[in-house]
């Protein structure tokens, strides 16, 4: 059983069962998007009559959303003219994907030692308040303020990650309970921070919190106009450290033993207990750099906590992970392809209306379809072996 | 070290109890010879009437408070009895609390009681429906998310429509659907099951996210009205005082899940269909050998378990009078798998953890009116920071079924 989740890590499935999956994806949301259009159900009506009305009307209205999200995403021949504007759609995606790679690596780190952590909203928030509070108190200068609103956010967050590990040691208490009802105890402490004197921006109509300092931020990496920031160099640094971790150190052999095989790990001599709670210091670490990431960065214009400071980074960041299959490099290969929905839903939104919460269906369905590869392989009528594996696991309520 | 531990414990159960005498006996709140009153008329709707309950609150506060000192000793004294301390200690505690906040006010004892068990009412389905699964092997949980399905097919079902029970029927059927996606993923595809779930929480969330917005806003007072089944008065029984309204003047949701936990308890543990589904649960092997068909009993309990499920999401809406709001579960789907867990996967115990956390919502709902120095996003957390004590609580306790979670491969 834990041997199949070790294993199932690291042998993905074909990247043609991938691309496959991705497309039958594709295909279920632009169904979704024809069952709610306005028009074209109506056509389907009289489909006998007039079968070309019904069918390039949905052509249409499927083409005008995934073209918008093309165009959003990755590049936009309207604008060729400009080396910004033409720039932008990377720029859109590459942002995006930075709280999704720190996100899927958080994720990603528990999994390795078999801890299923669905805690990241809360732990964002956690690190999005630290971060915050040091970026608008901290007056030191410029090159002292960003790290010290960094390693707030690193320390928010691990403090609340770490606290899920502590209880799963010391108690048993599941992680799955735990971390789900710990981001609602978040998420309305945040409600409650950006309403009090601490926090709160008197010049601000809304419960919205104090901007961070300039110096706080997170400086542009091309120029004002594109959004992508430095987050992207700390992304790098986060993956190689990810790796590195995992693969290289003591620690993070630790990590893999423990989540392959807990009894093994304490033959071994391991303490299954403090590695569990380091586990869940490093994820909530990196959890908290989506909140860094957020705040400092790119959530909103004027860099202060909302209480939609999350955007619900902390449930995609785990459809990120099982698609990366919790190794980093995966990760990042499945943040850039999420990162591009994301940005391209949002085009998609404002310029097809359709609303971009399809994108969170068609995410969730993609890790859906690649977690099940015989299903893929019977739908596409591929050769291969049909022996299902078990791709993604957690442990149930007795482990 | 178990030593250590129970004096720890013990210890800290004092100081508490220590605690709640200076804060919630001593204070300025319960001082200057405040009362406090506790009502037990509920809206007038019980015929027969109690008078109020009124103590003065410093010193039943007080007194409270050191009945949680006692328990704590006794705990220290009498290790064989510390269930029942704990339990004591915690009640005390709880009244302490609710003496301080109504101290000068008057609080609706059947109000609370009410407000309790209309929490209660999801978490239970809910956690029916989780036990159906686990019973028989599949770990659910995507208990949120047929919720939130539910929610949005008896919202538009029953606006469009205009009647409420094919509301109620959309609402089951669109919970059963998600189970039997959830069941055919890991029967026949052998997916991890709790990742399965989380996945299948986040495709209902942004499916009904996505209807909501472009379908059901679109035009919401045809396609999203907020529709509510009609009381039920039972004669005679809902004159009672305090029990009557709470239990008898209710809606059929209500009623059906009373009926459903005691249809699931004598099923589960009283006919052949329950047995066979516990040892479909336990050892699916032994099962297969003397002719059980394990996948079709899994996939049957797991889609009769969505029925139950959708209902809960049903309640959301037309049991509850309100429209189809996005993610309008906020968390209840794991409230539920808590109570089930707490609740050692039987009915009888998921309903008093059910009960437990719905105490917990009543607790916030009814103390936000008096104005407690307590903030109300601190008493919101009730519920989500008591299903975390009562989980880390068990301590090893808890034994699931032998085999769920493990995917069955016919050899």
């Amino acid at each position: 059983m834990n041997r199949k989740i070790f294993d199932a890590v690291l042998k993905g499935p074909s990247w043609l069962v991938t691309a496959l999956a991705i497309f039958l994806a594709l295909l279920v949301g632009a169904l979704l998007i024809l069952v709610s259009d306005p028009e074209v159900p109506g056509k389907f009506g009289y489909f006998f009559a007039a079968p070309g009305d019904a069918l390039s009307s949905s052509w249409h209205a499927v083409a005008a959303a995934y073209g918008a999200m093309l165009k959003g995403a990755i590049f936009d021949p309207g604008t060729a003219g400009s080396v910004t504007e033409a720039f932008r759609p990377i720029s859109e995606t590459i942002t995006e994907a930075i709280p999704l790679i720190f996100g899927g690596l958080s994720i990603g780190l528990a999994f390795r030692a078999g801890l299923f952590n669905i805690g990241g909203q809360g732990q964002l928030i956690a690190g999005a308040i630290c971060a915050c509070y040091a970026g608008f108190t901290l007056h030191v200068p410029g090159v002292l303020a960003l790290p010290a609103a960094i390693i707030a956010g690193i320390a928010g967050g691990a403090a609340y990650g770490g606290l899920v590990g502590w209880l799963k040691a010391a108690t048993g208490a599941h992680e799955v309970i735990v971390t789900i009802m710990l981001n609602y105890v978040a998420y309305l402490l945040l409600g409650y921070l950006i309403a009090s004197d601490a926090f709160r921006d008197p010049n601000n109509p809304q419960p919205v919190s104090k901007p961070v300092l300039p110096q706080a931020r997170l400086p542009h990496l091309a120029g004002d106009s594109l959004r992508v920031n430095a987050g992207l160099l700390l992304a790098i640094a986060a993956v190689g450290f990810a790796w590195w971790l995992l693969n290289r150190s003591t620690l993070g052999f630790e990590l893999r033993t423990v989540g392959a095989n807990q009894s093994a790990a304490r033959t071994a001599g391991m303490s299954v207990g403090r590695t569990q709670i380091m586990a869940m210091l490093l994820a909530g670490g990196l959890m908290g750099l989506v909140g860094v990431s957020q705040v400092l960065g790119t959530a909103n214009a004027n860099n202060a906590l909302t209480q939609q400071i999350d955007a619900g980074l902390g449930f995609t960041a785990i459809t990120v992970a099982l698609l990366g299959r919790a190794s980093p490099v995966g990760t990042v290969l499945a943040a850039l392809l999420f990162g591009a929905l994301d940005a391209g839903g949002r085009a998609m939104q404002a310029s097809a209306g359709v609303s971009i919460e399809i994108v969170t269906v068609i995410q969730s369905l993609i890790v859906l379809f690649v977690a099940a590869p015989p299903l893929i392989r019977a739908i596409f009528r591929l050769r291969g072996e049909n022996g299902g594996t078990n791709t993604l696991a957690a442990k149930g309520w007795n482990g | 070290m178990e030593r250590l531990r129970r004096h720890l414990a013990a210890g800290s159960m004092i100081v508490i109890g220590l605690f709640a005498i200076v804060a919630f006996g001593l204070g300025s709140r319960t001082g200057h010879g405040a009362k406090a009153a506790f009502g037990f008329d509920y809206l007038g709707k019980s015929s027969i009437h109690l008078p109020d309950l009124t103590v003065p609150a410093g010193p039943a506060a007080i007194g409270l408070g050191a009945l949680c000192v006692t328990f704590g000793v006794l705990r220290l004294a009498r290790p064989a009895l510390q269930t029942w301390a704990i339990a004591g200690f915690l009640a005390c505690l709880v009244a302490a609390f609710l003496t301080w906040g109504t101290a000068g006010q008057s609080l609706a004892f059947t109000g609370l009681l009410n407000a309790t068990l209309l929490a209660a009412v999801p978490l239970v389905l809910g956690s029916l429906c989780g036990l159906l699964c686990e019973r028989s092997g599949i770990i659910n949980v995507a208990i949120e998310g047929q919720f939130l399905v539910g929610a949005c097919a008896s919202a538009y079902v029953g606006s469009v429509s205009g009647s409420l029970w094919a509301g109620l029927i959309a609402g089951c059927l669109a919970g059963a659907l998600l189970g039997a996606l959830l069941a055919v993923f890991a029967n026949r595809y052998l997916v991890g099951q709790v990742v399965l779930g989380v996945v299948l929480n986040v495709f209902a969330a942004g499916l009904t996210g996505f209807l909501y917005e472009r379908l059901l806003q679109a035009d919401p007072n045809h396609r999203n009205k907020a529709l509510t089944f009609a009381d039920i008065r039972i004669p005679g029984l809902a004159s009672l005082p305090v029990v009557g309204p709470v239990l008898f003047d209710q809606n059929i949701i209500f009623y059906l899940a009373v009926l459903l936990i005691a249809a699931v308890q004598i099923g589960l543990f009283h006919t052949r269909w329950g047995l066979r589904t516990r040892a479909v649960g336990e050892h699916p092997t032994a099962a297969e050998t003397v002719g059980i068909r394990v996948l079709a009993t899994r996939y049957r309990n797991v889609i009769m378990a969505g029925l139950i499920s959708g209902l809960g999401g049903v309640w959301m809406t037309l049991g509850s009078g309100a429209p189809f709001g996005k993610d309008m579960a906020a968390g209840q789907g794991f409230i539920a798998l808590a109570a089930l867990i707490f609740g050692r996967w039987s009915p009888l115990g998921s309903l008093s953890a059910a009960l437990l956390f719905g105490f917990a919502q009543g607790i916030s709902i009814s103390l936000q009116p008096l104005n407690t120095p307590v903030p109300t996003a601190f008493l919101s957390m009730t519920p989500y920071l008591a299903t975390i004590f009562a989980v880390a609580g068990l301590v090893g306790h808890v034994r699931a079924p032998a085999a769920e979670g493990i995917p069955y491969v016919k050899a």
